[in-house]
């Protein structure tokens, strides 16, 4: 069958099995290869995408469930070349490190602070937590969502202040 | 002359391929026209294969064939440090010995039609008795896995007479179990194998450790040479140890690349990379430790049982490893070890970050708590009655082990003083006097271990345009080479670190190495570099005195200019200028060869052992049996630090995993053989809310073993992390009259403890 899912603001169709999951889709007929499969248990969050601006893991979906829906992936983050502050704060902190999770982290965390612009160490650790990283211990992760938190709120202060 | 070693922070040259999605990982590799495999596994732990009936998947949607170990015809793989009659077949071969071995392949169009296709592979078994206890394994009327062989891996015997508890006033005697994990990097497991007609051979895509070691295995099962394999590592999502020895998977994936003339790949679900990929630990301890009555230690002795699984290839010389470790930070004068190795319907024991050291930190630290708490004596002071003083460097062990480089106690204070230890004895206390539900534990571990070994290559090169390449033979995933590396020849040559590109993880572009394993990345492959790229300054000074017409040792490093004459920085000619003149005998000095490029086998004379101390705080719900862990801080020494963030990224992974161990993951079997933490739902693997901000400190003692200074710092965080976490929860309950509990700490292992304790 035929599903149309926009992604990372380009919408993209493709024929599809009906038990094809999203995150296959996303690899293996649109060629993104950025969203990563860790599991088969829907715990580690390596898939994570954004359905609509909202986390899901893409393992856990079938394609055409997006039908119509706006994903968004780890390579719709950068903008022409600029990296998002989220991109920015994980090479700044050195949260990654095999960068394997780093996807999945990337948009759970832009999540949050869409939500939260200025989440406690507590929240950060929480929303990440369908998240598994087994690199870096966790803690540069938290360091790269604060450095981020801080970067987006002195943007937004500038822009404001302009 | 530039230090090579600085401690800048230089950003990570990795990172924004990963931050972006642009990285390719084994399997977004998608080489046209591939075939993709999907492996049939065993759903018993022991069985006879009676037969294979691989026509129904044979007739299915775009199965291009169904392969079996008669079909590929290809001998065992090398059988490590285990016995020949243990040696593993790519597939297995009249019988299955753990639950999933892979017993056929299937190839197909898509993955999905692989997938179909493997499931409607139809085998008979005949179940066969399963043994999954090591200790059962090696009993008289134990079942082999190997017929007539019995289940033996290998052994090292007690010495006889045995000594180590002569003499001695007190012994402690404990019997630990360092349970088996796995090693769970994100990525599964994997391979894409293309086949390379031109000579006749192939290229091997393949998540590993050791590109060299899995080309000369692929080679040597497929009856190649060396310079028929290319193997080529891609990004990796994490290895641990797992991925040093080549799996059989990717070996039968090149055979059939080669057999049916067309790519293939292959990618593992988790639930079979859980059982597939080798796990770690798996040794049970029991240990007797002898002292004086006033603390000192003695002797030790103990009996390691390590579970091989059920193709023990690595996993002997990992309680070799523990052996050669036992004496810990201690001066011990006796030290007795015996272990055995047993083959068991599991999946095979292999390295996981440690390999054995953590193993015997482990058990070591426990046995050192059991006689405080049996002398009454406090930890922290049994500990430092008993160090082996700074003064006393190098300092041969009972087992020979020659500790390079160290300052134990002053590891041992630090910590102590930053967690404010005389504090938290008091907030211990007052909780205790209270009686509170929520107990305070403090746990210690200080630990030494051994990295580096073997040799490694590194070769520097300047090329036309003045810009650099270095050639290394360790091939990393995750850790930060590139940028490690590049730093390590952009300071020596004073060239930015931007102009450095590093070549690794490629068997034809790349001559020889050994991998990135066992902490020996920096202080062996990154020496090779740095002194390859010494040879190249000393060699571009020669014949930059030779243009400028001053005597070398006036020939100064102008940073991001080039050599020039000292105090005369217009004098500099620039790398490019340099590279052309060297090309050029005319302008070379007599005798000079052409070229600014040098190589080097970097092999040091031993092996370095970092140190350092871990405290651990947990607090125990004596009603519930949940541990927290509150507190974790590490002092760390590696010697002199290279790069502090990759450093500290390294440390705060190994105290992850090595927590992890303590409090939550385990890969149990039940008495078939079936695995019962098979996937991420069952094992437990920590999120970043089970877990602190880790207090981490640094400590240098450089070591005169490498150019460089430095020691391994990749599994020291895991080394040192387990037993403190593991003290801290006994301690929390040591008055409540617990004097052990085996890991993970889950709550219903702590409840029980409790409750035992108590009587009840």
């Amino acid at each position: 069958m035929k599903v149309t899912v926009t992604v990372n603001g380009q919408e993209r169709s493709a024929e599809v099995e009906p038990r094809l999951l999203l995150v296959h889709l996303l690899r293996e007929k649109l060629r993104l290869t950025g969203t990563h499969v860790g599991c088969d248990t829907t715990s580690c969050g390596a898939c994570t995408v954004l359905l609509d601006g909202t986390p899901v893991k893409s393992c856990t979906m079938f394609a055409v469930q997006a039908e119509g829906r706006e994903v968004t992936t780890v390579e719709g983050l950068a903008a022409a070349g600029t990296l998002h502050p989220i991109q920015e704060g994980f090479k700044e902190e050195h949260g990654l490190q095999c960068g394997f999770c780093t996807p999945g982290m990337l948009l759970a965390s832009k999540a949050l602070l869409e939500e939260n612009p200025d989440p406690t160490e507590e929240e950060i650790r929480w929303a990440l937590s369908g998240n598994l990283c087994r690199c870096t211990g966790y803690q540069n992760i938290v360091n790269a969502v604060q450095w981020t938190a801080r970067k987006l709120q002195s943007d937004s202060a500038a822009t404001g202040a302009s | 002359m530039a230090s090579p070693t600085t401690d800048g922070i230089v950003p990570r040259r990795e990172d924004r391929p990963l931050v972006t999605g642009a990285a390719r990982y084994c399997d977004d590799l998608a080489p046209p026209g591939a075939l993709h495999a999907v492996f049939v596994r065993a759903p018993l732990a022991h069985g006879r294969i009676l037969a294979i009936d691989p026509a129904p998947a044979a007739a299915m949607p775009g199965v291009a064939g169904v392969f079996t170990a008669a079909d590929l015809g290809l001998p065992p793989l090398p059988p490590g440090d285990g016995p020949a009659a243990m040696a593993r077949p790519v597939l297995a071969t009249g019988t299955v010995r753990f639950l999933g071995e892979a017993v056929a392949v299937v190839v197909a169009g898509t993955r999905v039609q692989a997938m179909d296709a493997a499931e409607a592979v139809e085998v008979d078994y005949e179940p066969l008795e399963v043994v999954v206890d090591p200790r059962a394994a090696l009993a008289d009327d134990a079942p082999e896995l190997f017929e007539g062989t019995g289940n033996l891996a290998r052994e090292r015997p007690w010495p006889e007479p045995s000594r180590a508890l002569e003499g001695a006033e007190v012994v402690v005697r404990g019997r630990f179990v360092n349970q088996r994990v796995a090693a769970a990097p994100i990525e599964p497991n994997a391979a894409v194998a293309v086949p390379e007609p031109d000579r006749d051979g192939l290229t091997l895509y393949a998540p590993c450790q050791a590109p060299f070691w899995t080309r000369d295995t692929v080679a040597e099962t497929l009856g190649l040479g060396p310079d028929q394999v290319r193997v080529v590592v891609p990004a990796v999502g994490g290895a641990f140890g797992a991925r040093i020895h080549t799996y059989p998977e990717q070996v039968a994936v090149a055979a059939l690349a080669r057999r049916l003339g067309r790519p293939v790949r292959y990618v593992e679900s988790r639930s079979e990379t859980m059982l597939a990929m080798t796990h770690g630990r798996a040794q049970v301890q029991e240990v007797e430790l002898a002292a004086t009555r006033d603390g000192r230690i003695t002797g030790l002795r103990a009996r390691l049982l390590a579970d091989g699984g059920a193709y023990p290839a690595d996993a002997p010389s990992m309680p070799s490893s523990t052996r050669y470790m036992a004496s810990g930070v201690y001066r011990i004068a006796k030290v007795e070890v015996a272990w055995a190795c047993a083959a068991t319907n599991t999946t095979p024991v292999a390295a996981y970050r440690g390999a054995g050291r953590p193993e015997a930190t482990a058990m070591v630290e426990r046995a050192v708590d059991l006689l405080a708490a049996r002398l009454g004596i406090d930890p922290a002071e049994l500990r430092r009655r008993n160090l082996i003083p700074a003064r006393a460097f190098p300092y041969t062990t009972a087992t020979r082990a020659r500790y390079d480089s160290g300052d134990y106690q002053a590891a041992l204070d630090r910590v102590l003083e930053a967690a404010g230890y005389h504090d938290l004895r008091a907030t211990q206390a007052a909780r205790r006097q209270r009686g509170e539900v929520r107990q305070l534990g403090i746990g210690l571990s200080v630990y030494v271990e051994v990295t580096g070994f073997g040799s490694e290559y590194g070769q520097v090169e300047v090329e036309p345009d003045g810009r650099v390449t270095a050639r290394t033979g360790v091939s990393p995933h995750g850790q930060g080479h590139e940028t490690a590396f590049a730093q390590l020849v952009a300071a020596t040559l004073g060239v930015g670190t931007e102009q450095v590109a590093v070549v690794h993880s490629d068997t034809f572009a790349v001559p020889r190495g050994d991998g990135t394993m066992g902490s020996r990345s920096l202080q062996v492959g990154g020496s090779a570099v740095a002194e390859a790229a010494g040879k190249v300054l000393s060699k571009a000074r020669a014949l930059a005195a030779h243009l400028l017409e001053a005597p070398a040792e006036d020939v100064a490093v102008f940073p991001g200019e080039g050599l020039g004459v000292a105090g005369a920085p217009s004098t500099a000619l620039a790398w490019a200028e340099l590279a052309a003149a060297a090309a050029d005998p005319d302008r070379r000095p007599p005798g000079m060869d052409a070229g600014l490029e040098a190589a080097v086998d970097f092999k040091p004379e031993r092996s370095t052992f970092p140190f350092g101390a871990h405290l651990a705080v947990c607090e125990v719900d004596t009603e519930t049996g949940l541990a927290r862990l509150l507190r974790h801080l590490a002092v760390d020494d590696a010697g002199r630090i290279h790069n502090r963030v990759l450093a500290e990224g390294q440390v705060h992974g190994g105290i992850a995993q090595g927590v992890a161990q303590a409090l939550f993951e385990e890969v149990g079997y039940d008495e078939d053989g079936n695995c019962l933490h098979g996937n991420l739902a069952s094992y437990a693997m920590p999120s970043a809310a089970d877990l602190p901000a880790f207090e981490t400190m640094r400590m240098e003692t450089p070591t005169p073993l490498n150019p460089l200074g430095v020691k391994g710092i990749g599994e020291s965080g895991t080394v040192g992390s387990t037993p403190a976490v593991q003290n801290a929860v006994v301690d929390a309950l040591a008055h409540l009259g617990v004097t052990h509990i085996d890991m993970p700490l889950t709550p219903e292992r702590v409840w029980r403890a409790i409750q035992a304790a108590a009587g009840g």
